[in-house]
């Protein structure tokens, strides 16, 4: 019932003796999440509440076996935990830390190239598909298992719609936060794609912002390649041009990136845009109550 | 983070990039020296971080020391409005004096990210002078771009492509070459979010000079460029803006009467959109992030209400790991320091939901309690506009 992480997953967080990764591998594993190792170089050898750390991912790998990381490491040295997994093998790697330097996610993507490696993040709350397995810092307890796909640039905004989806009883088959940042790993075209061929999702809750085209794209995907109904929603309706709003890549910038523009794209393509962030889960479900 | 156009050629022109000479001045007298230093002809430039500032008559050719005093008498201290300041327009304190040049055409070169490829891209035209977006807007074609490879950086094919694209005359490849390489280097290295140079001018002499420099980096990275971050100007920032950077709030000030505080990017600006959904207008955005400990919030609060037009607040907080009832707490704490006069309406969501409810009904504060975004958006709207 889930794309790229489900009860199988085993994971490895890099930055883990720091006081976020600690917090969240512990709440993580408290949810049923397979934590099974853990990096900080020069801790190897040791442990965090019975989880062993290595010095290295390529050691942990080796190990453990896990095959998904997370990572937890100030903005400093982000780029160079992202590339230490990619290069040790990781199939998925989730990149919560915000505020790392544009150039060198840049620098990351060029890497990645030709890898097996995927990206989720970086400035993102993780991916959880509810009831397996829960990688990142959103509330678990707010999802519940089930069919619907939420895929969204924003933290808040995300637990947002799956609280409301939750509480209309939808339940949800796997929720990605893909990160507020210009430059990130998976977009919404390739979460998009994974959706549409997962046997278990039946629809997709879309969360956009202000800046960039990827709402655009998105949109002329959906069109062309999906037949699985999605539903959207863009915030920053009221930002003024040319202001960062909090998230670096939610900016205006010469005249581009308007939620305007992106709901426009959307509804152009059929997809029903929820008019106010309070409605994602309502209009989710008129659209599939429609449908029947 | 933005400079000044005087620190972006100073910058430039230590990576090799031509600039003319020139310098800062704060005051007439010292005008009229720089002029003197230039020959007794110079361009006078007004230093806000702001375009357009030429139409705006910030910017003047002064054909003697004693014009370029009587100007700088004139400029200094004067309000600027040019179409990037907004109505309130920016205070003028300092000026760039300049060497004037022999300008024979206008060129623009950029550079900037590509999202859609993750890339740096440089941009050449040859409509020099205009701004960039009208261009592309009515002659795209006149806009030539090449992709970056991180891996190796700016090749001097790619600026060749685009000297020979733009029509700099043969003469003059290698200069212009050796410009584009230059400006790709002080950007890579200072980790730029945006170079523009417009114009850059062939002169009659056949030099390529940068006349203008618009230059911003990226925030993200300022902790590895402390030369970049002294240049940093606070008088051209908002000073409500400056104060929450101080405790890592995410503010920005709007014109509206409703001063809203929230956690998370995302639901801030959705909050602000459901606040205009219902008739009313945000005065602000605000991220106060994960944590909405006592502290932040308190100090969110003096900030949104030193905005006189705020005539009431929206709390809107997605507990997610955070209790609501440590929320609630927090939030009538900094209400009561704050003396808070306007009404108030907070809406919780998250774990203990009802306890933090509780707390904030029984507090004895003019606080109420909303149960969705669309509710506490009605209410804060009723209670503002009546």
């Amino acid at each position: 019932m889930s794309i790229l992480v489900d009860k199988n997953t085993r994971v490895v967080t890099q930055g883990i003796t720091g006081s976020t990764g600690q917090f969240h591998t512990r709440t993580c594993r408290e949810y049923g999440t397979q934590m099974v190792s853990g990096v900080t170089p020069g801790k190897g050898g040791t442990d965090f509440e019975g989880i062993p750390i290595f010095d290295t991912v390529e050691q942990s790998v080796a190990e453990t076996g896990a095959n998904v990381s997370v990572i937890y490491v100030p903005p400093p040295f982000a780029a160079d935990a992202i590339l230490e997994a990619a290069d040790a093998g990781i199939a998925l790697v989730v990149c919560i830390t915000e505020g790392i330097p544009v150039l060198d996610m840049v620098r990351v993507k060029r890497y990645l190239e030709g890898r097996e490696t995927r990206l989720i993040g970086p400035n993102c709350p993780g991916i959880i598909t509810p009831g397996e397995c829960k990688i990142g810092i959103m509330p678990g307890y707010i999802h519940k298992p089930g069919r619907i796909g939420v895929i969204s640039r924003s933290g808040t905004l995300t637990y947002e719609a799956v609280h409301q989806l939750t509480t209309l009883g939808f339940g949800q088959s796997t929720c990605i936060g893909i990160g507020g940042d210009p430059v990130i790993g998976t977009g919404f075209v390739d979460a998009l794609r994974l959706y549409q061929d997962d046997p278990d999702t039946d629809a997709v809750i879309l969360i956009g912002e202000i800046g960039g085209s990827a709402e655009e794209t998105a949109a002329q995907f959906v069109k062309e390649k999906m037949n699985k109904p999605v539903v959207a929603f863009i915030a920053g309706q009221t930002a003024p041009p040319g202001r960062r709003m909090g998230h670096a890549g939610a900016i205006i910038a010469g005249g581009k990136g308007t939620a305007a523009d992106k709901m426009a794209a959307f509804e152009a393509a059929g997809v029903r845009v929820a008019a106010t962030p309070s409605e994602m889960g309502s209009t989710m479900a008129a659209v599939l109550e429609e449908r029947k | 983070m933005n400079i000044h156009e005087f620190q972006g050629k100073a910058l430039l022109k230590k990576y090799g990039v031509a600039v003319p000479d020139g310098r800062e001045v704060t005051s007439p007298e010292d005008a009229a020296a720089a002029c003197r230093e230039f020959g007794g002809v110079c361009v006078v430039k007004a230093q806000i971080h702001a375009g357009g500032r030429g139409k705006a008559g910030g910017v003047k050719v002064c054909k003697s020391p004693e014009e370029a005093q009587a100007f700088a008498q004139e400029l200094l201290g004067k309000t600027l409005v040019t179409h990037q300041t907004g109505p309130e327009g920016r205070v003028v304190k300092r000026l760039l004096a300049e060497a004037a040049s022999d300008i024979d055409r206008e060129f623009y070169v950029g550079i900037v990210l590509e999202r859609a490829t993750s890339r740096i891209n440089m941009m050449a035209s040859s409509e020099g002078g205009m701004e960039i977006e009208e261009v592309a807007e009515r002659s795209p074609e006149k806009i030539l771009k090449v992709s970056i490879d991180p891996a190796v950086g700016l090749q001097p094919f790619q600026a060749r492509q685009l000297a020979f694209g733009i029509g700099i005359p043969k003469a003059s490849i290698g200069k212009a070459v050796k410009f584009m390489m230059a400006l790709y280097k002080a950007y890579e290295d200072s980790d730029g979010s945006i170079a523009e140079i417009n114009p850059l001018v062939l002169t009659k002499q056949g030099d390529v000079i940068a006349l203008d420099a618009k230059i911003g980096f990226d925030s993200n990275a300022l902790y590895r460029q402390k030369e970049i971050l002294e240049l940093r100007d606070l008088n051209e920032e908002d000073d409500k803006e400056v104060q929450a950077s101080k405790y890592d709030l995410s503010y920005i000030a709007l014109d509206g009467n409703i001063g809203c505080m929230v956690n998370g990017a995302g639901l801030a600006m959705a909050t602000m959109d459901i606040i205009k959904h219902f008739g009313g207008e945000p005065a602000n955005f605000l991220d106060v992030g994960g944590g909405a400990t006592t502290e932040k919030v308190t100090e969110a609060f003096k900030i949104i209400l030193s905005d006189a037009n705020v005539k009431g607040v929206l709390v809107n907080i997605f507990g997610g790991i955070m209790k609501c009832d440590v929320i609630a707490n927090g939030v009538v704490e900094a209400a009561k320091q704050v003396k808070l006069q306007h009404p108030l309406v907070v809406r919780l969501e998250g774990t203990n939901v009802e306890i933090g409810k509780k707390i904030l009904e029984t507090s004895g504060l003019n606080i109420e309690s909303a149960s969705s975004m669309s509710d506490a958006a009605e209410r804060i709207v009723k209670a503002v506009n009546g």
